[in-house]
């Protein structure tokens, strides 16, 4: 991995060889602590890992370096250079870049465009539209992405917006780079890409702060890992000396046990609760697939194959061109999430967010929105009825709120997560669909998702889960199907389940008749 | 992990919250302390400061005034929590005024009631399903309409002004008293009582905000997203058509013109001075309310005053820009 060696290669970071300092840094926000007395370093030319659980202050550590927040106490320092930093543009103009969770790309803006954006190559305020061009090409080359600088951002992956940003950092000869889960929205072979990236900076003498809950992606890339724990720093270690074990008891301050919850195989005979036949849509070609009452089934495949599409195709939320959708036996046509909803099922959908809450409203309202008429009556909602029932659920799900009125927007993501598993409770489906039940949820709260999954399948629901992380299908399903570009290509039972022969089936193009 | 023990039981809302919703209940008792303390300031000011201010008659005439602005901007704050925005309802108003004057000035005082608030209904209909079905933006759709609207009510009078006279029982509509007020100002209460506790308490009230917080989410959450627009949109129709009534009851003269932007836009202002988001997903019909007769308000005090009344469309503004940055502040407060 990278060393100090290399701070003399061409296109280097401005100020090759010295280490960012952080040294006492505290802040509060409102009183609450976020960070505590935290100290670390960061060498030059390598890759530091800041890993923890949601709230342990990863993200405050990597918004103060940045200069987002700034600290209440303790200093920061690049070299000799103590950082006086008020806003990202300090940072920016000392060489230290961010990449953030949330993508921070102009949708209408030309790829070129959002890799210069706000550093445009001009000439009395004109755009030189080809001297940006000749730029482009030149990083493009640099960093072995292929994208046509002309191509509209917001047109672009979720993979390929990220390496625009990971470009725009590089044309701004970064001497340090903060990376906020990079990998989070990534199929498996766009992760191994960015993987190399991250080396490769490491290895022309820039260091890259990584902020990750994939552990084995951080051992496999850091030199170096920080555990946080409330807002303290437990330890830096070498990451040679580390193992998942030893990161996640840092982080949990005990040890997890197993990752997943024992598998309960669902009875021989149980009925068939949803039969999807040659369901074709927008995404989807000709998908067949039963999920019997307490089965769990995962859809694997890459990021695009159409795992999300086939999962709003059966909820009825996407236009259906082709095939059936039978629940318990009934079919199911039309009429949208609504009617798919009252013939019980149920989706929790992959971006909790965007899709799936009202992140100003409360607890209470969130948990209760699919199912006021149990709570209401010819319309009234009933207050102490739904105090009662969302009390209820929430204690099934494990669900840690201050208060039946918090607004989730202050709630952690993991507990955001639950707050749909518990509007999904509540609604008491037969099938239940979770698309990307733990994206962006820390360790404690995943294993916490898995025992819910599991105990609603053993309640006798049928599950579908979509994951991209192949260890999750793995680990939690009792049958596993693959897509590929639309179509369900394989299907993996028992011994034969596992990670080399889904991915292959993922990746292959000969797979298409196999299986199935 | 079972969490089931480490977790704090989630308080109940009547028996003592925690911290965070403590802290919540604050900062909603203050957003709505944010237009009543003022209008409360407001009030004493004016009642020290102008002696005929206080008195019975002025501020029964402030409420019979504001009868059909109350309605109005009621109704327009279900369309803008819902995600929408409601910019025909002057428009509406006038058409409405216009129809219900012209089959009073016939003799058909009843019909005149009935007509005039279907109207009002069915433009709020077309609205709705032009911002859905066509899925054209709120602000664009009811800016287009406003224009055919207000067409059409010149069609009715031929552009003409409807004069009705005090004996006809149209003028009975708005004007009998109850209790010595008139029936404009109950009608307007009860209206406003009725979309309040529909707002707040009811199915359709969690709907709405959930369609205008995250439409997507609610869809995908069961939320006819559709259906509960396009109904408050016929809601905010229909209160222009009532609106339209009661003023054309109250003034016994109806004119094409009458209402227009100034009348959408004043509606609009009440609603925003009252902290409902103009991004939707949140508000309250009660703040509403309170924010249409502190506009009256300050339009009263100038008058009786005797201020120069540009200065009053000047506090205005800059009331207006007050209440949005407050809101502003209030959001990324939570974020």
């Amino acid at each position: 991995m990278a060393t100090r060696a290399l701070e003399d290669t061409p296109g280097a970071a401005r100020t090759p060889g010295d280490d960012l300092v952080v040294a006492g840094v505290s802040k509060r926000f409102g009183g609450v602590p976020a960070l505590t007395d935290v100290s670390l370093t960061v060498r030059a030319g390598t890759v530091h890992a800041l890993v923890g659980e949601n709230g342990a202050g990863k993200s405050t550590l990597g918004k103060i370096i940045s200069g987002v927040v700034t600290p209440d106490e303790g200093t920061i320092q690049l070299g000799r250079d103590v950082l006086t930093l008020r806003s990202p543009r300090d940072a920016l103009a000392k060489g230290i870049v961010t990449i953030a969770q949330e993508l921070a790309i102009v949708p209408g803006l030309t790829v070129a465009e959002n890799v210069y954006l706000g550093a445009e190559a001009h000439r009395a305020g004109f755009v030189r539209r080809a001297e940006a061009r000749r730029r482009f090409r030149e990083l493009a080359e640099r960093v072995g992405f292929r994208l046509s600088p002309d191509w509209l951002a917001g047109q672009l992956t979720t993979a390929d917006q990220q390496k625009v940003e990971i470009m725009r950092a590089l044309s701004r000869d970064a001497a340090i780079v903060i990376m906020d889960e990079p990998t989070a929205a990534l199929a498996e072979h766009e992760t191994a890409a960015l993987h190399a990236i991250i080396r490769s900076l490491a290895g022309a003498g820039k260091s890259v702060i990584l902020v990750s809950h994939f552990l084995s992606e951080v051992l496999a890339l850091a030199d170096e890992i920080t555990t946080l724990r409330d807002g303290r720093v437990i330890r830096t270690v070498p990451a040679a000396e580390a193992t998942e074990e030893t990161l996640i008891e840092g982080m949990l301050g005990r040890s997890l046990g197993t990752a997943f919850p024992v598998k309960t195989p669902p009875a021989t005979d149980a009925e068939v609760v949803l039969s999807v036949e040659g369901l074709t849509a927008s995404g989807v070609r000709d998908c067949s697939l039963e999920v019997r009452k307490g089965e769990i089934v995962g859809l694997a495949g890459l990021v695009g194959a159409g795992r999300s599409e086939l999962a709003r195709a059966i909820f009825r939320d996407a236009r259906v061109q082709r095939g059936t959708v039978r629940l318990a036996g009934a079919t199911l046509s039309g009429g949208g999430p609504h009617r798919a909803l009252q013939r019980g099922l149920a989706l929790i959908p992959e971006s909790r967010k965007e899709m799936g809450l009202l992140v100003g409203r409360s607890v209470k309202e969130n948990v209760s929105l699919s199912r006021l008429d149990l709570v209401s009556r010819l319309g009234w909602v009933s207050k102490a009825r739904e105090r009662r029932a969302v009390t209820s659920v929430l204690e099934r799900t494990t669900v840690r709120a201050a208060s039946l009125r918090q607004p989730v927007a202050m709630l952690s993501g993991g507990n955001q997560q639950k707050i749909l598993f518990a509007r999904a409770v509540m609604c008491a489906p037969r099938v239940l669909i979770a698309d990307e039940p733990t994206r962006g949820v820390d360790v404690g709260s995943k294993r916490a998702i898995y025992d819910l999954i599991v105990e609603m399948a053993r309640d006798g629901m049928g599950v579908v889960v979509i994951s991209s992380e192949l260890e999750e299908v793995l680990g939690l399903s009792h049958r596993v199907l693959v897509m590929r570009q639309g179509r369900i290509v394989a299907e993996f039972e028992g011994d034969d389940m596992n990670q080399q022969a889904v991915l292959a089936a993922a990746f292959s193009e000969t797979s298409e008749h196999q299986g199935v | 992990m079972t969490a089931t023990e480490q977790r704090e039981t989630p308080a109940g809302e009547g028996s003592g919250p925690g911290a965070g919703g403590a802290m919540v209940g604050l900062l909603k008792s203050w957003r709505l302390a944010g237009i009543f303390i003022p209008f409360v300031i407001l009030f004493v000011v004016l009642s020290i400061t102008s002696g005929p201010f206080l008195h019975t008659a002025n501020l029964i005439n402030i409420l019979d005034q504001q009868a059909s602005y109350l309605d109005i901007a009621a109704a327009g704050t279900l369309v803008l929590v819902a995600g929408g925005i409601d910019l025909s309802v002057g428009a509406t108003y006038g058409l409405t005024t216009v129809i219900a004057g012209e089959l009073a000035l016939h003799g058909q005082p009843v019909l005149a009631v009935i007509v005039a608030v279907a109207a009002g209904l069915v433009v709020g209909l077309v609205n709705g399903l032009i911002v859905t079905v066509l899925r054209i933006n709120p602000l664009i759709a009811t800016l287009a309409t406003s224009f055919v609207i207000a067409g059409a009510a010149l069609k009715v009078t031929s552009g003409n002004l409807v004069v009705l006279s005090a004996t006809s029982s149209f003028f009975k509509f708005a004007n009998a008293q109850f209790l010595t007020i008139p029936s404009a100002v109950w009608m307007s209460a009860i209206f406003v009582a009725v979309l309040a506790l529909l707002l707040a308490r009811t199915t359709f009230g969690r709907h709405v905000v959930a369609a205008g917080g995250n439409a997507e989410a609610a869809r995908l959450a069961g939320v006819r997203v559709n259906l509960i627009r396009v109904v408050t949109f016929v809601i905010s129709g229909g209160a222009a058509g009532l609106g339209g009534v009661i003023d054309t009851s109250r003034l016994l003269s109806a004119q094409a013109g009458s209402g227009g932007s100034q009348l959408a836009f004043t509606v609009l202002a009440g609603i925003v001075v009252g902290g409902t988001s103009i991004a939707g997903g949140e508000g309250s019909v009660v703040r509403t309310a309170i924010g249409v007769l502190f506009i009256a308000l300050i339009g009263n005090g100038f008058n009786l005053l005797g201020v120069d009344p540009l200065y009053q469309q000047i506090v205005l503004g800059l009331l207006l820009i007050a209440a949005v940055a407050l809101d502003v502040w209030a959001r990324r407060r939570r974020r």
